[in-house]
């Protein structure tokens, strides 16, 4: 294999990892509740911009991350206290509509309270690039490798082994029937929104020291969550896993082999293509008994 | 209607008040939030700290000077938008703005329709080529840009080299000069490569030069995060060649984004950012020293050349509003092409009917990044 394959390899990984992220959060919100959330890449400028904001107040960035991560998950519940719940009874189209005004609003908010500069986070362990088969990675890439792979291990945890984690999925199957069950649908929405919330800020903490944060960095990140949902299948976690890696690859090794002019293209080709021949994702198939 | 002649009356009382000598109304629309707010945001200060310090030493030719300036955050619909209520409500006598050049073309349309002088602060070669007869500019032109880099290769024997491109207007029109004039420069061009908006990662694209036989140098056309993030992936993946970037990224902000891959880039940039360490005989030396600190103790925050821009265009205008004694848009705009040896934070400007940037590259000043801050290159 070759050093520039490698380095393909790697960088798209990398990407491909944080847009796994992101399109994770598209699915856990789109199973509870049929709801494409267009607001999850405001998570993403959430995490990242509030932890530049708490790192330039002075807090050491083991402190500012987490506590971005938790503010994210507070506005992800507020969402859906404030917005969705009060919709309740509302078609799905409404409430799609309702986070996209949300994600407007969000980001508004974002550059009235930070600002609208380019802000950059430090590297979680210094920015010594480090040789892999003749190809580099910054130890930041490790990070988002490591920190995505724990996360999808404990999403699988969550959804299997908690009784909160088996209610959700419950609402997934059949709202109705959980409803009937006693489980409380309106816990599973916030539960959700929450944990979507906390994925998208996750990712927007561990790319800002790779490629900076801003207040509209969301829109591209966001829309590139979503093209990784629908490629893996919406609603379908194990296919977001491998939708976004998937497209992050596809990106990188565009831009590597053919030319970087049509790098979005290939992926919103193979992403058309996808929604022609494979409806239901890369995932379809086993939808029904592997939804998250 | 004892009110509505209460009004009238009061009106009346007012336009008496009011001094014989209206103020000059200098109309602007400029980027000051928005993806080129690092743009907008020093000019508009500038602008206003000048007009401020203009009217306080007694105006000009007696009268004042009225400011108004309108946010187009970078959106050339709205600044087209903004410049008809500068031309047709507001009643401006001339027009200072423009960050970027989509709005600035975005506007030329309508100040050449109202033959009304203006003044551009955005870069690329288009807003004066062909000659617009009411439209001026004071930054540098891309291919100046092009021109004083490919300059600095060939002294330094490097003659093929590798272009990264981002995805904006200013990146786009730059790149197209660049490749317009390397040959006239014996300057080879190996590998053309581009980013989106929003890319998060670059080296794919640098692998690729990296790769790419012969390449001595690269140049990277862009501004905002992109070119920082090139750098810093370009660092990452150790590219030996030196890495070239253009006048866009002339703020301290991007030195504070690209951390220590900055070290060792090159670029062309106005003398303002390195107004202190200039030698005593530049001829340029005094004016830029002079906005520095004057902006500097203001704000307290670093200069920056766009800022300059502004600095120049109003000194442009106030300069031409001096000269031609009236405030009449046909002879300020004869004024302003008339402009010889006007020393401004760009360079020396010198209008004439055939050319509305007025500068030359001697303005232009080659600086390497080193120790976090704009040195002279030698």
């Amino acid at each position: 294999m070759s050093a520039q394959l490698v380095q393909f390899l790697l960088t798209g990984l990398t990407v491909g990892a944080i847009y796994a992220l992101v399109a994770l959060g598209f699915a856990i919100i789109y199973n509870a509740s049929h709801v494409i959330n267009f607001a999850q890449g405001e998570f993403v400028m959430i995490g990242g911009m509030a932890t530049a904001a708490f790192v330039e107040s002075g807090l050491p960035l083991l402190v500012a991350a987490p506590l971005a991560v938790g503010g994210a998950t507070l506005v992800g519940i507020a969402l859906e206290k404030l917005a969705v719940e009060p919709a309740r009874g509302a078609p799905v189209v409404t409430l799609i509509i309702i986070t996209i005004g949300a994600s407007i609003f969000l980001r508004g908010l974002a550059s009235l309270i930070w600002d609208k500069k380019i802000h950059s986070v430090p590297s979680f362990s210094g920015e010594t690039p480090i040789r892999f088969g003749g190809a580099t990675l910054l130890p930041q890439t490790l990070w988002v490798l490591g920190a995505t792979v724990v996360t999808v291990a404990l999403l699988w945890w969550f959804f299997n082994r908690t009784l909160t984690g088996k209610a959700i999925l419950a609402v997934s199957h059949n709202r109705l029937a959980a409803q009937l069950m006693g489980i409380s649908v309106r816990r599973v929405l916030l539960v959700s929104f929450g944990l979507s919330a906390a994925l998208g800020a996750l990712a927007g903490v561990l790319i800002a020291p790779i490629s900076f944060t801003t207040w509209d960095v969301g829109v591209m990140l966001g829309l590139k969550g979503f093209a990784a949902a629908i490629l893996g299948g919406m609603g379908s976690g194990p296919g977001a896993i491998v939708g976004g890696l998937a497209l992050g690859l596809i990106e990188s090794l565009g831009a590597g082999y053919l030319s970087s002019a049509y790098k979005d293209v290939f992926a919103f080709i193979i992403i058309l293509a996808a929604l022609i021949f494979l409806p239901d994702g890369l995932a379809g198939r086993r939808r029904a008994t592997e939804r998250v | 209607m004892f009110f509505r002649t209460l009004l009238a009356a009061a009106g009346l009382a007012l336009a008496f008040a009011a001094p014989a000598q209206e103020p000059i109304h200098i109309g602007s629309f400029l980027s000051v939030t928005g993806p080129a707010a690092f743009l907008g945001d020093p000019e508009q200060k500038t602008l206003e700290l000048y007009v401020e310090k203009i009217n306080a030493a007694g105006g000009v030719n007696g009268r004042k000077l009225k400011l108004t300036v309108y946010d187009s955050a970078g959106d050339a619909e709205k600044a087209r938008a903004f410049a008809k209520r500068l031309i047709e409500q507001d009643k401006v006598d001339l027009i200072i703005g423009g960050s970027t050049t989509g709005e600035t073309m975005a506007v030329v349309p309508l100040v050449e329709q109202a033959q009304i002088p203006f003044i551009s602060l955005a870069g690329a070669v288009v807003i004066v080529e062909p000659v617009k007869k009411w439209v001026f500019k004071t930054p540098h032109s891309d291919r100046q840009a092009c021109e004083r880099i490919f300059v600095d290769m060939k002294a330094r024997g490097t003659t093929r080299i590798a272009l990264i491109t981002g995805p904006g207007g200013f990146d786009k029109s730059m790149r197209g000069q660049c490749m317009g004039v390397a040959k006239k420069h014996g300057i080879e061009i190996l590998a053309d490569e581009s980013y989106g908006a929003g890319d998060t990662d670059m080296t794919a694209q640098l692998t690729k030069i990296k790769n790419t036989n012969g390449v001595q140098a690269v140049l990277n056309c862009g501004f905002g995060q992109g070119p920082a993030i090139v750098t810093k992936n370009y660092r990452q993946l150790s590219i030996g060649h030196p890495l070239y970037q253009s006048h866009g990224v002339a703020s301290k902000g991007f030195i504070q984004l690209a951390g220590g891959a900055a070290e060792g880039v090159r670029l062309p940039a106005a003398a303002l950012l390195v107004a202190d360490s200039l030698p005593g005989s530049d001829p340029q030396k005094k004016v830029v020293l002079a906005y520095k600190n004057e902006y500097e103790s203001r704000f307290k925050s670093d200069v920056s050349t766009f800022g300059g821009h502004a600095y120049d265009g109003l000194m442009i205008a106030v300069d031409a509003l001096r000269r031609a004694g009236v405030v009449d848009k046909a002879v300020v705009r004869d004024a302003i092409e008339n402009t010889r040896a006007f020393m401004g934070t760009a360079g020396e400007f010198n209008f004439s009917a055939t050319d509305h940037v007025g500068l030359d590259v001697t303005g232009f000043r080659m600086l390497e990044i080193s120790g976090g801050n704009w040195t002279l290159a030698r």
